[in-house]
This record gives C-alpha cells, structure tokens and sequence, in this order.
C-alpha cells in the first residue's frame, strides 16, 4: 500500500464521518418522517451487493499464489459458504472455512 | 423509583450484550493483525476502529487500501457497505427518537448489528418500556462490545507480522467476508443480487481498482429489488 501519512488520516477521518452520517441519519436529522418503499427495498440489499463481488476475485485468484486458482482455497471457500448458510453463525462458518483450509493445505 | 428500572435495563443490556464477546474478540484482531500486515501504523489501525468502529465496512477498506484503490473509491465502497445502518437508525426512531440529543448522537455512534439487533428484538418483546430505559438498555449492549472491539484490535495490531506463513493468513479476509455474507442469503432476492455482485465484479475486474465493483454494488442491488418484487407479485 503506498498512501501518504495525510491519505491515510483522511480515509479514516472521512469514513468515521459518512459512517456517523448514515448511523445518524433518521435517529438524528430525518426523525420520523416515513422513507419511501423504493429506498427500504435497495437498502435491504447493500450487503449482499457489495462483498460477493469483493469477494469473488479474492477467491478466485488469491495474491498469495500469484493470482493461480487454488484447489485448497476454493474448497474452504465453499465449506465456509455451504456451512455459513446451513447454520447461519458467522463464527461456525470461520471454524468450518480454516478447518478445511488448513487440512486441504496439508493433504493437496 | 424511575432510576432503578433504567439501571436495572442497563444491566439486563450488559447480560445480552455480552455473549457477543466471542464473536467480537477474534474479528476485532484479525483487523489488527492484516492492518498491520498491509504496512498501516497502528494509531491508524486503532483510528479505525475506535472511529468507523464497523466491522465489514472497515475490512473492506483495508482490502482496497492493499489494492492501492484511489481514496474515493476506499470511502464509496466501505459507506455502500455500511448502507444497512441507514435501515438500523430509521428503525430505533420510534422507540428512541424523544431521548435527548446527546443520547442520540451515543446511541448512533454505538449502532452497530449486534446492539441494534439485540435492542430492538427486546424493545418489541417486552412492552411498555420506557424511552429512558430503552436507551439505557441499549448502551448496555454496546458497553461490554465496543471496549473489547478496540482493545482487541490492538491486541491483534501488535501481534501483528509475528505470524508464521503456514496460517495462511491471506485468506482470512475472504473467509471471514464469506462468514459474514452466507448467513444473510437468506431469500431468493438476496441470492440473486449476490449472483449478479460476482457477476458483474469479474467481468468488469479490467476496471481501475474498485470502481468495477461499485457497478457491480449498483447492479445486484436493482437486482435484489426487481426479484424481491417479482417474487411478491408471484406469492401476493
């Protein structure tokens, strides 16, 4: 990463502000003025919008091997994915993710 | 008499917040341990999370940061990702919006999944809670989860590159992203907008760094709206 001292201050400065905004928003500034159906229903959706597609290349073509797809990776991938979904814990999902990293990286 | 029921909300907040611990913990150092991985010093590490203090939003920073994205595209990407909160705050006001100011601006400052979630299933399971005790309960929740996100971080942030290479740490950031996300697949909308993110992304990889994956963002959540209402079409 190759960001100035300055760049680095105003990245956190500025995403400590937005972040406060949209934590802000309706407590503080809007009240309860209802938000239009439209907007709820985009919202709803941001999570799931952004990290798949942040995600996906990190998967796919991981820096740690050159950007060369790996067996061992795409396997915990999916274990974590598949375990994510069926238990719905975050925390089960990372134990199931690095178990099989771990073992697929010692047996492949 | 008032002052006792609040107090006693704020420690029913602290006995329900709590358990949170043990998830908080090992994402708190995970942070501390990549940031400080990827070359950021750690009063900025620690400015990350005593200041954005979100999780998700603060990973996916880091993660563009690595990728020298441009600061504009760090900022839009991380905000998208803390769009839901827009949704958390909007829900409290019926339950918090005649507190005071400044109990507002703390409560806002500490919303984040856990304590807004853990609030507002007990603000609706339990009736006839006081505006006051509904505050006071929920920075009970927060009160054990935010000192140990910040202390945490630190603690990861000063292990830091003492890590051997046989964890793998790399892909810490894709699990942990992945762990986050699969729970929330949770309606065919939701598994469709996610599609639609892996799709677009890498088609539009060739991008300059990030600014594929905010039209990606943009295009699965139309996505997400145009099955979600296809779908009540279907069921209505």
């Amino acid at each position: 990463m190759s960001y100035g001292t300055g760049a680095l201050w105003a990245i956190v400065g500025l995403l400590a502000a937005g972040t406060f905004l949209i934590r802000f928003s309706f407590l503080g500034l809007i009240g309860a003025r209802p938000m239009p159906p439209w907007l709820l229903r985009l919202l709803r959706y941001t999570p799931v919008a952004v990290i798949p597609g942040m995600v996906a290349p990190l998967v796919l073509y991981p820096a740690a091997t050159g950007g060369a797809p790996d067996p061992a990776r795409l396997i915990a991938a999916a274990a974590t994915l598949a375990v994510g979904i069926w238990t719905r814990s975050a925390i089960m999902a990372i134990g199931a993710g690095a178990a099989t990293l771990f073992a697929m990286l010692a047996l492949l | 008499m008032a002052g006792s029921t609040v107090k006693s909300a704020y420690y029913r907040g602290i006995a329900n917040g709590a358990p949170f611990i043990v998830v908080l913990v090992p994402f708190a150092m995970l942070f501390g341990v990549l940031a400080t991985e990827a070359g950021l010093p750690v009063l900025v590490t620690m400015g990350f999370s005593t200041f954005v203090i979100a999780g998700a939003a603060q990973f996916a920073a880091l993660q563009l940061m690595i990728d020298n994205a441009p600061v504009a595209v760090v900022l839009a990407t991380a905000l998208a990702v803390n769009l839901r909160m827009a949704m958390y705050s909007a829900a409290l006001v019926p339950h918090l919006g005649a507190a005071p100011l400044w109990q507002r601006l703390l409560v806002s400052y500490l919303n984040f999944d856990q304590s807004y979630a853990t609030s507002i299933a007990e603000y609706e399971a339990r009736g006839g809670m006081s505006v006051a005790e509904k505050v006071a309960y929920f920075l009970g929740v927060a009160s054990p989860l935010a000192p140990c996100w910040y202390a945490f971080t630190f603690v990861g942030a000063a292990l830091g590159t003492t890590l051997p290479d046989w964890l793998a740490i790399d892909f810490a950031v894709p699990i942990t992203f992945l762990a986050v996300l699969s729970p929330m697949l949770k309606s065919p909308a939701h598994i469709a907008a996610a599609v639609v993110s892996v799709g677009v992304a890498l088609s539009l990889s060739w991008m300059p760094a990030g600014s594929g994956l905010l039209l990606s963002a943009a295009a699965a959540m139309a996505a997400g709206a145009a099955v979600e209402i296809w779908t009540e079409r279907l069921t209505a």
